[in-house]
């Protein structure tokens, strides 16, 4: 009998057979390789040189890559933390007010509405947001028609206002992502602890800030997690906006790895960035599961 | 709790009454702040929309704010033309479909044996499995471009379908191993009772049951890959073998000097994907949940 049993499940293996292979060959092996290719020099033909920690010094003294990292810190402002904010104020109203004042189709029509942004291509929003930020552009065009023209910049050519509308597009693009789960959240809570606080004359904030968040907390951390991550990684509306410039100005380590990867050749150089970019986002996740693991067995 | 509700109840059915006549004029402006901000949110689709169908003399006249004052559809055609986008469109169908089904097929292939075989390590698979999903793709990259070239798959569609396929299955292994670990077994040992194989018990059994959840997943997995950019980016350099997205991120900056054509491009750019989001909005809005909280 145990020995059938064990057989059996031995049968199982040739199951997950393929999708390990694809793995190992697309996941795990290249992983592997570019981390062996960030201690040695090569142009991507020929033999690569091992230089052993060279390209992790240079990095060090790299001002590109240091703006890189600060850029990323911007982004997770732009990316995590706002989103997130304007999500959980946003699902609050549709959930505890919208929903029981005007009813339930009128929350899921503004739930799908800032939801759109979240599923185009980033690049395609990024033409749309290219051509309504640009000189003349809507954006400009706005401030001239209410008579604020001393307003009007060259919102992605100006190093120091190019951050901030990149920023704006990504918050634009991010809020509908934390909204929907926010909502989705909220469903699981039980509606008599709102009857009972509205009983008790809790103002909206105070259910807001001792219900909502509370209850929310699981979708919070799981919000942050999947945000972070994505604003360490964020690529193509950097390509499609800026492209890093003006004179680095937007910048994100991705972007730095790219460019060094396909246009200078250094394919040492941007393997060390994108090993670095690996580790802190492994070690992010990581510590984002373990306070989540511990936050659930407090709860339990 | 039962006492509290069954307390209020008397109360509670004169307190909404109340509620609504002290709160009458706050509601409407809370929902004209709603409209409001989401009429700033979709403004970008608006502007788009007018100005891709404007004449250039239009838009040079009356501004990017105007309505339309004719209806032009040169500069959509144009940009079709130019960029040959149904050969774009074409690509993209083709690699985001073929992606799907991949990846479909390869979680639920795992989760068959994580979830249902409970094969030793399954567990420890599903952490490992974190690493496609964590890693910054431009890790992978380069790696995958030389063993790309290497083996002739190169600037073929193929090459980025197996990657993107292989990257989604981390996260269709996760949702699928957590509904599957639930799935009554007493229905698995009945077929095994009636003599079926693995093979059949899969496909006969379990697939028929999962159908809705794997085409949730498949809509997800088909639209991901169509915004899906530095793959296919660095993989399809020939122009005819370019998806949307590329094509869109390949044009920027390019022609800012006509603004009409440029509203075109956006306009074509991100109408398949509201088409989509027009006929997925509920499999979208409930799977991103259902996918986050899993």
């Amino acid at each position: 009998m145990e020995k059938s049993k064990n057989s059996g499940r031995a049968g199982y293996y040739l199951y997950i057979l393929p999708g390990m292979l694809g793995f190992a060959l697309i996941v795990l092996v290249p992983l592997i390789a570019n981390f062996a290719i960030s201690f040695t020099t090569w142009k991507g033909i020929g033999t690569p040189r091992y230089i052993g920690l060279q390209n992790y010094e240079r990095l060090l003294v790299d001002a590109a890559f240091w703006g890189s990292i600060q850029h990323t810190l911007i982004f997770i402002i732009s990316m995590t933390i706002l989103p997130i904010i304007l999500g959980l104020v946003l699902a609050a109203v549709l959930f505890d007010y919208i929903s029981a004042q005007f009813g339930e189709t009128l929350s899921s029509f503004f739930r799908a509405g800032f939801y759109l942004p979240q599923i185009l291509p980033l690049t395609a929003a990024g033409v749309l947001w290219g051509w309504i930020l640009n000189p003349i552009g809507i954006v400009n065009a706005v401030l001239k028609a209410i008579g604020l023209d001393f307003m009007a910049q060259n919102w992605l050519g100006d190093a120091s206002y190019a951050i901030w509308a990149v920023s704006a597009v990504i918050v634009w693009i991010q809020v509908g992502y934390c909204l929907v789960v926010f909502m989705s959240g909220l469903a699981r809570v039980d509606p008599s602890l709102y009857e009972a606080a509205e009983l008790d004359n809790a103002s909206w904030f105070g259910r807001f800030r001792y219900i909502t968040i509370p209850m929310l907390m699981p979708e919070i951390f799981v919000v942050a997690l999947t945000t972070l991550i994505a604003a360490l990684k964020v690529f193509a509306p950097i390509y499609v906006l800026t492209s890093g410039g003006p004179d680095n100005a937007t910048t994100v380590p991705s972007y730095l790895s790219y460019y060094h990867f396909f246009t200078t050749n250094r394919v040492g150089y941007a393997a060390a960035i994108s090993t670095l970019q690996t580790l802190v986002t492994i070690m992010l996740g990581v510590f984002f599961l373990r306070m989540q693991s511990k936050q659930t067995e407090g709860e339990r | 709790m039962a006492a509290t509700a069954s307390l209020s109840t008397p109360i509670a059915s004169d307190a909404p009454a109340d509620h609504r006549r002290n709160k009458g004029f706050t509601r409407w402006i809370v929902l004209a702040i709603l409209f409001v901000s989401l009429g700033g949110t979709l403004f970008p689709f608006f502007l788009a929309a007018f100005n891709a169908i404007k004449t250039p003399a239009d838009y040079a006249a009356n501004g990017p704010l105007a309505f339309p004052h004719s209806f032009d559809l040169t500069a959509l055609k144009n940009f079709w033309a130019n960029v040959d986008f149904t050969r774009k469109l074409f690509n993209s169908i083709l690699i985001s479909g073929c992606t799907a089904i991949l990846a479909v097929v390869l979680s639920l292939l795992n989760a068959y044996a994580i979830g249902i075989g409970r094969v030793r390590g399954g567990r420890v698979l599903l952490v490992i499995l974190l690493i496609s999903i964590m890693a910054p793709q431009e890790a992978l990259i380069y790696p995958l471009y030389y063993m790309a070239k290497q083996v002739g798959l190169f600037d073929s569609m193929l090459s980025v379908i197996l990657i993107i396929g292989v990257l989604h299955t981390a996260f269709g292994t996760y949702l699928l191993s957590s509904v599957l670990t639930t799935f009554p077994r007493e229905i698995i040992e009945a077929a095994q009772i009636d003599n079926a194989s693995r093979w059949q018990i899969l496909w006969l059994v379990i697939v028929p049951v999962l159908r809705p959840t794997l085409a949730v997943l498949a809509t997800f997995f088909f639209i991901w890959t169509w915004n899906e950019f530095l793959i296919p980016l660095v993989f399809l350099v020939s122009n005819n073998n370019q998806t949307v997205s590329v094509a869109m991120g390949v044009l920027s900056g390019a022609n800012t000097q006509d603004p009409t054509a440029v509203a075109a491009a956006s306009l074509l750019g991100v109408t398949p994907t509201v088409i989509f989001f027009l006929i997925f909005q509920r499999t979208l809005t409930r799977g991103v949940a259902a996918g986050a909280v899993k």
